[in-house]
């Protein structure tokens, strides 16, 4: 068929997906080109037009910038902290929710532990210092025998180990979804296989199970890698002004601070490009390892 | 059923596993109960109780009926249900109609504009030039802010998608085409009913997302008087701010006695109103996950 008539045939399918493209290139694309100001000596008064280039200025002061490395080597501490911490625990959980025989109990189960993922973080927050800030329950509790209160609100020390748990109380039941779609597609055939040769319970989580879910677990570990320089946003500015700028500070937060609430727009605009870029080359390396290894990864050559 | 070659578990396993789950269950919903049965718990039973109330004994809607008497909460209420309406009709109607146009194999030109939406997963504009290019469209206190950047999901456009692809007859849309139906009849009366279950859980997304909006609120809007609801509740929960507006006997006894902070109970339903419509809404749609719209899409 030629083009013309095919596109005779197809123009009402374009026009169907106009209004997304149309809102992806005004909301996405123009910003991406947006860009250009991390180049620039922007200033909101002369304009993108007409502000001066300054060539690698930016990147060099950036570079330079000992806080700017703080703030990088904390977003990565956190990011491996939650490898170890946080990465297993949709497993796990996904684990213990497929090995529930009863059908509804397993449905009720399910639902209760994805409902979190659908709180904002503002209400996360809100709900856990409620029950471990210092005004909180447990506090309220600790103080009714007499015993000494803290607050892990507030305090640097624990906060990875806060806003570990709070990834996981919010988001971990959520993740089993992808894990619990995987299981449920391993032939129960393989099981009865394992048990005839006489393989135990556990050999069989480790030789059938888990070698179901090897796949899922490269994806997620390759676009995982690919985000190592983001741990969340709204969640670490939230909690910014209780701990302290030098503990709860990741790269997204100091681009929102150096560039919106202080105006170094070009500084900031240029840290956030470090970042898109770093994410781009991580998971492209991610997904060359992945082929090596003869796994999938994100996408394959066709 | 347990198939009869699986071993049973031994008792000991058997209670590790129960108590794990009753702690996992616990874990969730004792905060939501705690917080809930504060906001509807009279002053004298959070005296008692010295802060949050986990038995109940008096029960009282006071704290509601002062955040709806008008004033800032209230406000805020109305502006989040609103963005959350406007948004999710806009978003699921924009992202049903693409993921439709693309659903046919082979049609003209869908490679690249599937290529234009795929690519947004791989690289994000960022903070600060989106910024830019909102306010020099002048959305800054403009509700549209709330909705239009984030409009289209490109994830939700690729599972909805492949659920056209995988999940409709082909045959039905093709001997539609034959009969001389147009493409958009064709969507609203054959395959949308048909699209219910992956429509809701989108729909669920979409809505969530606008109710739980916060940052872009606090970047375009410098108006409080255009606050949303996630607003509000950092200012007076996470940050303890005096409630304007709300002026009841019992904020009257509070604001005389520790300054101006807004009673526990008050706190408390601020965060039982951002939770609400999440909890009435997400039951509906949940069965549908386990029903294989997302998992499908995962998958494929």
């Amino acid at each position: 068929m030629s083009w013309r008539a095919k596109l005779r045939r197809d123009w009402p399918l374009i026009v169907l997906t106009a209004p997304a493209i149309l809102l992806l290139l005004v909301f996405h694309y123009i910003p991406l080109l947006g860009n250009v100001i991390a180049f620039q000596d922007y200033s909101p008064f002369v304009g993108i037009a007409d502000s001066p280039f300054v060539g690698l200025d930016n990147f060099q002061r950036l570079f330079g910038d000992p806080t700017f490395w703080h703030v990088v080597l904390n977003t990565l501490q956190i990011t491996s902290f939650q490898l170890v911490f946080y990465f297993p625990v949709p497993i796990g959980l996904a684990l213990l929710l497929n090995s529930l025989m009863g059908e509804r109990l397993k449905t009720f189960v399910q639902s209760v532990v994805y409902l979190p993922h659908f709180f904002s973080w503002v209400l996360v927050i809100a709900l856990f210092g409620q029950m471990l800030g210092g005004a909180g329950l447990l506090a309220q509790v600790l103080r009714e025998h007499g015993l000494a209160t803290f607050d892990v609100m507030t305090n640097p020390r624990t906060f990875l180990l806060l806003v570990t748990s709070q990834a996981v109380w919010k988001d971990a039941g959520w993740g089993t979804i992808i894990f619990l779609a995987a299981l449920s597609t391993v032939d129960a055939n393989l099981y009865e296989a394992a048990a005839v040769d006489g393989a135990s319970r556990w050999r069989m989580l480790w030789h059938v199970t888990l070698a179901a879910l090897r796949p899922v677990i490269v994806l997620l570990l390759i676009l995982r890698l690919g985000d190592a320089l983001t741990v969340g946003f709204e969640q670490y500015l939230l909690q910014h002004d209780a701990v302290g700028a030098s503990t709860a500070e990741v790269v997204d937060t100091y681009v929102y601070y150096t560039g919106i609430v202080r105006g170094g727009w070009s500084y900031a605009a240029a840290a956030g490009l470090f970042k898109g870029l770093v994410g781009l080359t991580l998971i492209l390396v991610a997904n060359k390892v992945a082929h090596v290894f003869g796994q999938d990864g994100v996408y394959r050559r066709a | 059923m347990r198939p009869i070659w699986m071993e049973e578990p031994t008792p000991p396993e058997k209670v590790l596993k129960a108590g794990a789950i009753v702690l996992v269950l616990l874990a969730v919903l004792f905060p939501l109960y705690v917080v809930v049965l504060t906001s509807i718990s009279t002053q004298a039973s959070v005296a008692e109780a010295g802060g949050l109330v986990i038995v109940p004994h008096g029960i009282t809607f006071g704290a509601y009926t002062d955040l709806f008497s008008g004033g800032v909460v209230t406000r805020s209420v109305i502006v989040s249900t609103g963005i959350t309406l406007v948004g999710t009709v806009l978003s699921v109607a924009v992202t049903v109609m693409a993921a439709y146009g693309l659903s046919r194999p082979n049609s003209f030109g869908h490679r690249p504009l599937l290529f234009i939406i795929l690519l947004t997963f791989l690289f994000g504009p960022g903070i600060i030039p989106t910024y830019l290019l909102v306010q020099s469209l002048g959305l800054i206190d403009n509700f549209a802010s709330l909705i239009l950047p984030g409009a289209v999901a490109a994830f939700n456009v690729v599972v909805v998608r492949s659920f056209f692809m995988n999940s409709i007859p082909q045959d039905l849309i093709d001997s539609a085409r034959l009969d001389g139906a147009s493409e958009f009849r064709i969507l609203r009366e054959i395959v949308l009913p048909l699209s219910k279950a992956v429509t809701a859980v989108i729909a669920l997304f979409y809505g969530v997302g606008y109710w739980n909006a916060f940052f872009n609120a606090l970047l375009y809007l410098n108006d409080n008087g255009k606050w949303p609801l996630q607003l509000v509740l950092r200012a007076y929960v996470l940050q303890g701010q005096p409630i304007p507006g709300v002026n009841s006997v019992q904020q009257a006894a509070a604001n005389s006695l520790t300054g101006a902070a807004p009673t526990l109970a008050i706190k408390m339903a601020v965060i039982t109103l951002a939770v609400i419509p999440v909890l009435i809404v997400y039951p509906f749609v949940q069965r549908h996950f386990t029903k294989g719209v997302i998992i499908g899409a995962v998958k494929g």
